[in-house]
């Protein structure tokens, strides 16, 4: 596995003011994964999600197809939609695209990597290593930074919440 | 063909000049449900009035909405001060089946003691959707899991538990608060 963790500043640091966590990122392939997260869980609750940035800058199409975490029973892939009041959570069959020349976001509100039967709870601060797994690009350790509860809502400046429409 | 577009539209005129009560009456949300408090007791609508109250209804499976709205409705609730210092936020479960009690007590205790985790028979959660027109499923995930697509709007009910008003999922922090200052303050 080939893979260098570099310092994705200018990725996220624009937008990263809670400073609950540094903004950090990886590389694998053509994939640049810049500062992979996921919120502190509630007692009691046994799922999770994670999100992140994926740069393509490659000219072939990636697909994240799957990943694991030792804190989690297994992962899936899904993605969220509010339509009319209603939140629909649907997995996605085949993974997430990558588009050459693309940058995807895993955020809330839309896609993320969804850690189910959580062994545990996860704690603000923590950092929650997981393997991400791309069809072409191969498989990556990486480490989710835990933030607040609620991080990405309405009344956090976490990093989504300026940036919502 | 015009004559049916006519006669369309003077039906609809009709329609709108003399609503009938199978048509046009405004349909009411909330109203009678019978289920089970986070204490494990039984709590119905009756046990209700007197006192505004929010509702809202998800899961504790749920890895977005529900978590982010709940840390949204603690933050409001700070920010209310002693005005909400009575005021109950009520988490309807619609997965029965997995969140017991005793589950949601510690789940929406996380979030802020005042939000109470309400759950019930199969029949119970139906019954309640039913009147509050909300809407949830069981959608099978491929590894033999489940989740659940529902309804997540904050439901604002008043002292004689009248639909009030609603938050809607990341709606403005200062709207909402409007809100809740209206259903809260004196009349």
């Amino acid at each position: 596995m080939k893979f260098i963790k570099i310092a994705a500043a200018a990725l996220v640091a624009a937008s990263c003011i809670a400073g609950v966590a540094l903004a950090h990122g990886y590389k694998i392939g053509a994939l640049e994964i810049g500062h992979p997260w996921t919120r502190a869980t509630a007692p009691g609750a046994k799922v999770g999600a994670g999100y992140m940035k994926i740069k393509n800058t490659g000219t072939e199409t990636d697909r994240l197809i799957a990943g694991s975490s030792a804190i989690a029973g297994h992962v899936e892939i899904h993605e969220m939609a509010m339509t009319n009041g209603v939140m629909i959570m649907r997995e996605v069959k085949g993974g997430i695209e990558i588009p050459a020349g693309a940058t995807v976001e895993l955020k809330p509100g839309g896609y993320h990597v969804m850690f189910m039967d959580l062994t545990g709870q996860i704690k603000e601060g923590e950092k929650v290593k997981g393997t991400l797994r791309f069809e072409k690009a191969g498989s990556i350790e990486v480490e989710f930074a835990a933030e607040k509860i609620g991080a990405g809502s309405m009344n956090h400046s976490g990093h989504d919440a300026a940036k919502k429409p | 063909m015009v004559a049916a577009l006519a006669a369309a539209i003077g039906f609809l005129a009709v329609q709108r000049l003399a609503p009938s009560a199978n048509v046009a009456e405004p349909v009411p949300i909330g109203g009678p449900f019978r289920l089970t408090s986070e204490a494990g007791k039984p709590i119905t609508d009756a046990d209700l009035l007197g006192k505004p109250f929010a509702l809202y209804f998800g899961f504790t499976r749920c890895p977005d909405v529900c978590p982010t709205s709940m840390a949204d409705v603690a933050v409001l609730l700070q920010r209310l001060g002693p005005l909400a210092a009575d005021f109950r936020v009520y988490f309807v479960s619609v997965d029965p089946e997995r969140d017991t009690a005793a589950l949601l007590a510690e789940y929406t205790d996380a979030f802020d003691p005042r939000i109470v985790g309400l759950t019930g028979t199969p029949d119970e959660i139906a019954a309640i959707a039913k009147v509050y027109r909300a809407y949830y499923r069981k959608v099978p995930t491929s590894q033999g899991d489940y989740t659940m697509d529902h309804t997540a709007t904050i439901y604002l009910m008043d002292a004689q538990g009248r639909f009030a008003a609603t938050i809607a999922y990341q709606e403005a922090a200062d709207t909402a608060l409007a809100k809740l200052r209206r259903l809260l303050g004196p009349e």
